[in-house]
């Protein structure tokens, strides 16, 4: 098997259910290892909750999905060590409002890689320049922008070496002129390599960092290519609908 | 609990402060006159009238001390099972969220002065615990079942991406709760605690009538030997009342902060 067909993420046949109402319909999709994925589709078409849970943050009712090998709905596997792996970032940032930036970025280090106090710093520090907000590392996150505080949570998650990152809508809460900050650290790291699923409504960071779309309606996949192709052509009349709508 | 009430605006009927009226500003407020009011009659009792009071000050101090001890014991082991209890009403087992529930509707169901009769006499007979350990042990059992339902709210009170985004940097569920969810909960619960602290100093007055001298038995000793009842009696209360005045303006204080803090 070579680098580039390495599965990080397989998704095989799953459904959801809330009570009668099915949120996702037979999903299969797979991202390889370094590959950017995006997720786009109306609201309520089951985007956020297929990337919840490949974090199991939802449970699901039929299929499997399998991240860097081990299939999470197995009971005897350790769901902790794959949200290890597999970072998330939300639309909502959830940073931790008691801790500073900096202890945002060093608790889970501590707690869960157990790492010294020195290192988990200095491996945040190096992060926070990285997203371009080492200087607000004592301020706590009520202090800072909505696209400050959503560039703090991409180095959260980042401050844990993940192999993978999902991204919620990480953008849908910010005013329009913060969104170019963070979508600009999105496409740092799609250009360092990182693994990258992104549920967005951003057309254009789609159109330029994704190596495939898959655009989905009411629980189910209608269609899934390179951007090239969803953009300029798609075959499906949801999609070329939803595609006139927005564009 | 009271789901099915369709009232819009909450009631807050705190144990602490008075909600302070609109119109209850500038110099007079109830507080202040009720507050120094009672330390100046205090002062004037003792010094304008120390043949009758000044023996009951010298009296009865020693057992607002055995008081503070109940209050103070009874409280940290209500936290205790309190906490305890509330994380057991948000777990997913059903057989201990059963046993937690249990607990707080079968405590709260019997009156204090039941419990600790209760625990004094009746589990007496298979224990031997000193009075005063019994009394602590009782309140704290019969506060922690109200501290329960707070914790239980200051949990639920926090954003569930809090808990999300703990889970997704790896924690497990114990160690989000410990280092999330806690901290931040225990923030909001702190004003409700400061209410069921000064609720628990009021209570342990019922302590009294096991053998604890706490701050009202040392008033019935000292009145039933010189039959001066109203004037012990006006003592005890102005007392009460000066601590419990004292410790809700605490809370109050601490109220402000918080709100202000976040």
């Amino acid at each position: 098997m070579t680098a580039a067909s390495l599965q990080m993420i397989e998704v095989r046949g799953v459904s959801k259910f809330y009570g009668s109402f099915q949120a996702l319909n037979n999903i299969t999709f797979t991202v390889s290892d370094g590959e950017k994925v995006v997720i786009i589709g109306p609201s309520g078409s089951g985007k956020s909750t297929v990337l919840r849970s490949i974090n199991c943050l939802e449970t699901i009712d039929r299929g499997c999905i399998i991240v860097g090998g081990k299939d999470i709905s197995l009971p005897q596997t350790d769901i902790c060590k794959i949200r290890e792996e597999v970072g998330m970032v939300f639309q909502s940032f959830n940073l931790f409002p008691h801790k500073t930036v900096l202890e945002n970025l060093t608790l889970a280090q501590t707690v869960v890689r157990k790492r010294s106090k020195k290192d988990a710093e200095d491996i945040a520090m190096e992060l926070l320049r990285k997203v371009n907000i080492a200087e607000k590392a004592g301020a706590y996150p009520s202090k800072l922008s909505g696209g400050q505080q959503q560039r703090v949570a991409i180095a959260r998650s980042l401050a844990m070496n993940p192999k993978a990152i999902l991204f919620d809508e990480p953008t849908s809460a910010l005013d329009p002129e913060m969104i170019g900050e963070v979508l600009d650290v999105m496409k740092t790291l799609a250009r360092e390599g990182m693994t990258m699923v992104v549920v967005t409504h951003e057309m254009g960071f789609a159109r330029e960092v994704a190596d495939r779309v898959i655009f989905m309606d009411h629980g189910r996949i209608v269609e899934e290519g390179t951007p090239e192709h969803f953009f300029t052509n798609p075959t499906h009349e949801r999609a070329k609908l939803f595609l006139s709508q927005i564009l | 609990m009271q789901d099915n009430q369709p009232t819009n605006t909450p009631i807050e009927v705190g144990d602490g402060a008075s909600i302070p009226l609109k119109s209850d500003t500038g110099l007079f407020t109830a507080w202040r006159i009720a507050f120094f009011g009672s330390i100046v009659l205090c002062l004037f009792l003792a010094f304008g009238r120390p043949d009758r009071y000044m023996a009951i000050f010298k009296f009865v101090p020693e057992g607002i001390v055995i008081t503070f001890e109940v209050t103070v014991g009874a409280i940290l082991l209500a936290i205790v099972f309190g906490l305890i209890a509330g994380l057991g009403r948000i777990s997913a087992n059903r057989l201990i969220n059963g046993v937690a529930s249990l607990y707080v509707e079968v405590i709260r169901g019997i009156p204090l002065l039941v419990q600790l009769f209760y625990i004094y006499y009746a589990l007496g007979r298979f224990v031997k615990i000193p009075a005063i350990m019994s009394a602590i042990i009782a309140m704290a059992f019969c506060y922690g079942a109200y501290m329960a339902e707070i914790f239980r709210a200051g949990i639920q009170s926090i954003h569930k991406g809090q808990m999300e985004a703990a889970l997704s940097l790896g924690m497990s569920r114990r160690q989000a709760m410990r280092q999330v969810i806690l901290p931040q909960a225990f923030k909001t619960v702190l004003p409700p605690i400061g209410n069921e602290f000064i609720a628990l100093l009021k209570d342990s007055s019922l302590v009294s009538i096991l053998a604890v001298s706490d701050l009202l038995r040392r008033g019935r000793e000292y009145a039933s030997e010189t039959f001066d009842y109203f004037e012990t009696y006006t003592v005890i209360a102005l007392i009460y009342l000066i601590l419990t005045l004292f410790f809700s303006k605490l809370v109050s204080i601490m109220e402000e902060r918080l709100n202000d803090g976040c």
